[in-house]
């Protein structure tokens, strides 16, 4: 048992439907994994179940295994010593992610705190602060002086998004949730927010489950992936075989539609 | 910030204006003489003609507005036409008594409103974080003169701890009795008054638990609680603030019906009073010093949110 997370026969669903049924993968300690689907295929879900984070309401059975602890049916007590530990998550939206009426070096400055005390290292102003600040170097975001002191909507889409990820490396999690993280921001944006992540998880030696429904963003990022559709997974293996050889039909018809419009993108250029 | 706060503080005296002028209107609407019911139904045209006179209702209605538009700009407004005595004068004294009762409610309002509608949004899914929105939900149905009564039916009456109306001829002259006299209306306004402020409070709460910012903290390690303390409870806030300004001027301008229940001498007292006596100046006085007290709160409502909320200041600054 050497993977960092064992999800087995997942099984998510609401008094009267069921959303993910069936799905069972796994993540190696340092591997980048992609979910592929499209939107309401139960990605999202399945982040959030790996997280103990479902909404209220949802029923969430079969086995979630995080770095050695039972996640389903776990008391929040124990998730809570879970969430920042061992799995950070950096979200779609940016904008609504990050609390609008507070700083956002104080922001980064708050799983940084909790991150020292776990450690046992020393929490004063000054140290948090020298945390902060290397933080915001290390996800390139530039004038950090200037950015402690601003307000998310202060700043542009793609520096949100580098301060989540700043606030979810604060933890130095062994698993890096990114669900959707590029979605919301223009392409240019998108690229750039790929390239750091994929950088950084190398260079700090974290798994990655990068959730997208942008085959061509996943096979960047990810070694292994997984097609999920209708809560199901549809096929999965390594990135590259199963973005140039899909076996199953909406695999292939989703990499002949994105063929289709990057064809079409190239044409128009 | 200043500058916003100058132009508000000019858009509140244009306002304020506005409605010393409306109310003039609408007074001199009523028909008949101000004097007639000063002198009373048998007097002679001679006994009313001089009445007309000592108050100035003799006089063109343009020339009555100047007179009280100079007064106004003064910050004097004028004289009882029954006592004679100076408006502003019995006005302090009034406030004297219904300033600390709705303040009071006010604060005991918050103190009972806001823990528990924090409570009945994070226990939402318990019984008795959804009795306590029953609770709530009844309490806003119930009419403020009703609880006065059941309250002074209780306490009053049957248990006799406390006493049923009245304030002390001294006044503060007498502090014993003139805080106990002020406990009954304070706690029926406050109750009454808590009921609305928590369904806010706690639809502010249940917003602000369902947030994406939040489930950010609790993702990254914060606990539920931690995360509602460090971020929830600003952001929820920023909208219960606006609703507290509404709150305490209700609460200031609803004070005449609890002041009735319990024959306390305040604005609301005097108001009905200028008005059976067709007071004028009482009547305009009471009405523009509450309308100033309405718009001043609105005033620092307004200000507070723009403390808390950022994005509030800049567009400010546009």
């Amino acid at each position: 048992m050497s993977d960092l997370l064992t999800v087995r026969d997942l099984r998510l669903s609401t008094p009267d439907t069921v959303l993910v049924q069936d799905l069972s993968f796994s993540i190696a300690a340092g591997e980048r994994f992609g979910l592929i689907g499209e939107s309401g295929s139960g990605k999202s879900l399945t982040s959030l179940a790996v997280t103990g984070l479902l909404a209220p309401g949802l029923r969430a059975e079969g086995s979630v295994e995080l770095a050695g602890t039972q996640v389903i049916g776990a008391p929040e007590r124990r998730l809570v010593g879970l969430r920042g530990n061992a799995v950070a998550t950096v979200f779609q939206e940016p904008l609504t992610a990050l609390d609008p009426l507070m700083p956002l070096g104080r922001q980064i400055a708050g799983p940084v705190r909790r991150r020292l005390k776990r450690e046992g290292a020393e929490t004063s102003r000054a140290a948090v602060r020298d945390e902060v600040m290397a933080l915001l170097e290390q996800v390139r975001l530039p004038d950090p002086v200037r950015l402690i002191g601003a307000y998310p909507h202060e700043v542009s889409g793609g520096q949100r998004q580098r301060v989540a990820i700043a606030m979810a490396l604060a933890c130095r999690p062994r698993l890096l949730i990114a669900d959707e993280p590029t979605t919301a921001l223009d392409v240019t944006t998108q690229a750039e927010i790929v390239r750091l992540i994929t950088s950084l998880v190398d260079e700090l030696g974290i798994a990655l489950l990068f959730i997208s429904h942008d085959l061509a963003v996943v096979g960047q990022v990810a070694e292994r992936v997984m097609v999920m559709r209708h809560g199901r997974a549809v096929e999965s293996g390594p990135a590259l075989q199963v973005l140039t050889q899909p076996q199953d039909d909406y695999t292939r018809n989703l990499v002949a539609a994105a063929r289709r419009f990057d064809a079409a993108l190239e044409g128009q250029g | 910030m200043l500058r916003y706060m100058a132009r508000r503080l000019v858009i509140l005296l244009l306002s304020l204006f506005v409605a010393a002028i409306v109310l003039f209107v609408l007074l001199r609407l009523l028909p008949g003489d101000p004097a007639n019911a000063l002198v009373g139904v048998g007097a002679t045209p001679e006994q009313i003609a001089a009445a007309q006179a000592q108050i100035g209702s003799d006089q063109p209605l343009a020339a009555q507005f100047v007179t009280y538009l100079g007064d106004l700009a003064r910050f004097d407004l004028g004289k009882s036409f029954v006592s004679r005595a100076p408006v502003l004068e019995e006005i302090s004294r009034r406030l004297s008594v219904t300033l600390p009762l709705t303040l009071s409610a006010f604060l005991l309002s918050m103190l009972i409103a806001i823990p528990l509608g924090i409570l009945a949004a994070v226990k939402s899914d318990r019984w008795y974080g959804l009795l306590l929105s029953v609770v709530s939900q009844v309490g806003i149905a119930v009419p403020v003169f009703w609880l006065g009564v059941l309250l002074v039916y209780v306490f009053a009456l049957n248990l006799r701890l406390l006493p049923s109306g009245g304030f002390p001829l001294r006044g503060y002259g007498d502090p014993a009795r003139a805080v106990t006299s002020m406990v009954l209306p304070v706690l029926t306004i406050a109750l009454i008054m808590s009921a609305s402020l928590m369904r806010y409070v706690r639809a502010a709460t249940l917003e602000v638990l369902g947030s994406d910012f939040l489930r950010t903290a609790r993702a990254l390690g914060e606990s539920r609680t931690g995360a509602l303390m460090r971020h929830g409870l600003r952001n929820a806030a920023v909208p219960v603030i606006s609703v507290l300004g509404i709150e305490l001027s209700t609460t200031f301008l609803g004070a005449v019906v609890v002041e009735q229940v319990f024959s306390l001498p305040g604005m609301g007292s005097m108001l009905l009073l200028g008005i059976q006596q067709r007071d004028y100046p009482n009547i305009q006085g009471v009405l523009i010093i509450s309308t100033l007290l309405v718009l001043l709160t609105g005033f620092l409502a307004d200000l507070l949110q723009r403390v808390l909320d950022p994005r509030l200041r800049k567009e400010a600054r546009r």
